[in-house]
């Protein structure tokens, strides 16, 4: 199975092969080599053997720790060791349990940053409208900017297929039974997805609104779908998500009038978890709304173009 | 469900680890997990066991360290604890402070077995 997600189940499909390019090769290499040697001798040796290998795993983690570890948030409270474990056969990795997955992600916002494309990661629970509000924002911007969509579903390839009938390229990457999209999934459906210089590229998570938070796919804001048909207390029920997020859009503003939804409440709560987060009230069916969140897509397209030309060789 | 996942991330780094260090077998698996993240202990000590199983550490111990939830309050000028993430400052009752710390999801070091 994949390093962070399962999806050994996961397939790659591009619309143009229903075959699909289901990657279980990539995912057998973390664990095809576990038990090379048998090791009914090492009790009466190891010790020694590894006391050696701590030393030298020291200074092999320091090494490693610089490439692969951008996220670092700094290390918990100094010097937690658990009581009965005897140090000498210890060995110390202090790595982040997701730094495989930042270190993908990393490598793939590298990629779009030199195309100067400017990428979004949509997450919100099923149901809040995210693939009508996606439709409709790629229609109305079409023809403004190379657009492209990387759509993840458990199931099915419905989603690019309605992304597809707009005209845009989509791939659809079906998780099997991961919760969530990763950055290795993201890297490989960037492998098939003709992506244009200084355009935009929206990636529709998996309707979830638990796991995709923690998983960073490269791109350059996450931007979380709440409809007012869910409680305005999701903020704070499912913080981590708000938190993460960059963007909120209050999805199904047209449905206001027969619902007892409190919008400010709603948008406190966000605030209270997140006080740097954006907030736009929306409507995919009528548009309200979503003049404000094109003109944001249009700001982020125009940085995201500036900045590849500024760090292009001259 | 995403324990699963980071279960099976948790083994990545073990196996790297090992591999690296020339060990066959690790005994206990030390993990870092802040209070204030969105890791549930009970389901990736669950999750752990189920991808364990075929790794160099069968049949290993996962022992999770808990790290409690900590941030600076802008208003104070000083480090406070955190019951929950969006929580206030215990001391001034308002919303100012930044996590510091409480969302940690580190492997720490395993023991040779």
């Amino acid at each position: 199975m994949c390093t962070v997600c399962g999806c050994g189940e996961a397939s790659v499909e591009t619309g143009t092969n229903k075959a699909g390019h289901a990657h279980t090769h990539d995912h057998t290499h973390s664990h095809s080599h576990p038990h090379e040697h048998g090791h009914g001798h090492s009790h009466s040796h190891d010790h020694d053997h590894t006391h050696d290998h701590a030393h030298e795993h020291i200074h092999d983690h320091d090494h490693a720790h610089d490439h692969t570890h951008p996220h670092d948030y700094g290390s918990g409270p100094a010097g937690v060791h658990v009581p009965g474990l005897s140090q000498e056969r210890i060995v110390r990795i202090e790595r982040d349990i997701l730094s495989k997955n930042d270190a993908l992600a990393a490598a793939n916002r590298v990629r779009l940053a030199e195309l100067g494309v400017f990428a979004l990661n949509l997450v919100s629970s099923p149901g809040s409208g995210k693939t009508s509000l996606l439709v409709r924002t790629i229609t109305d911007l079409a023809d403004k900017f190379p657009l492209a969509v990387i759509e993840g579903d458990q199931q099915t390839s419905n989603d690019a297929a309605r992304i597809r009938a707009t005209g845009v390229a989509a791939i659809q990457i079906n998780t099997g039974k991961g919760c969530h999209l990763d950055a290795h999934m993201v890297g490989h459906a960037l492998d098939d997805l003709p992506l244009a210089a200084g355009g935009v590229l929206f990636i529709e998570n998996v309707g979830n609104l638990v796991c995709p938070a923690a998983f960073d796919l490269g791109e350059a804001y996450k931007v979380v779908v709440l409809s007012v048909t869910e409680g305005e207390d999701k903020p704070l029920k499912y913080p981590d998500m708000f938190a993460a997020a960059d963007l909120m859009l209050l999805n199904k503003s047209d449905l206001l009038p027969h619902l007892e939804f409190d919008v400010a409440a709603c948008v406190a709560n966000a605030l209270r978890v997140n006080p740097r987060l954006k907030i736009l009230q929306v409507s995919a069916r009528t548009g309200e709304g979503l003049g404000a969140f094109l003109d944001w897509i249009g700001a982020g397209v125009a940085m995201a173009r500036a900045t590849a030309k500024a760090a292009a060789p001259a | 469900m995403h324990e699963m996942a980071l279960a099976e991330s948790v083994i990545d780094l073990v196996e790297d680890a090992a591999r690296a260090n020339g060990v066959t077998r690790v005994k206990t698996v030390v993990v870092e997990i802040g209070t204030l993240g969105h890791v549930s202990p009970e389901a990736l000590h669950f999750c752990f066991e189920a991808v364990s199983r075929d790794s160099v550490a069968a049949g290993a111990r996962l022992e999770i360290v808990s790290v409690a939830g900590a941030g600076w309050c802008l208003d104070c000028g000083k480090s406070v604890a955190l019951a929950e993430r969006f929580g206030a400052c215990p001391e001034c009752g308002r919303h100012h402070v930044q996590m510091t710390a409480g969302d940690e999801m580190r492997v720490k070091e395993v023991e040779v077995g």
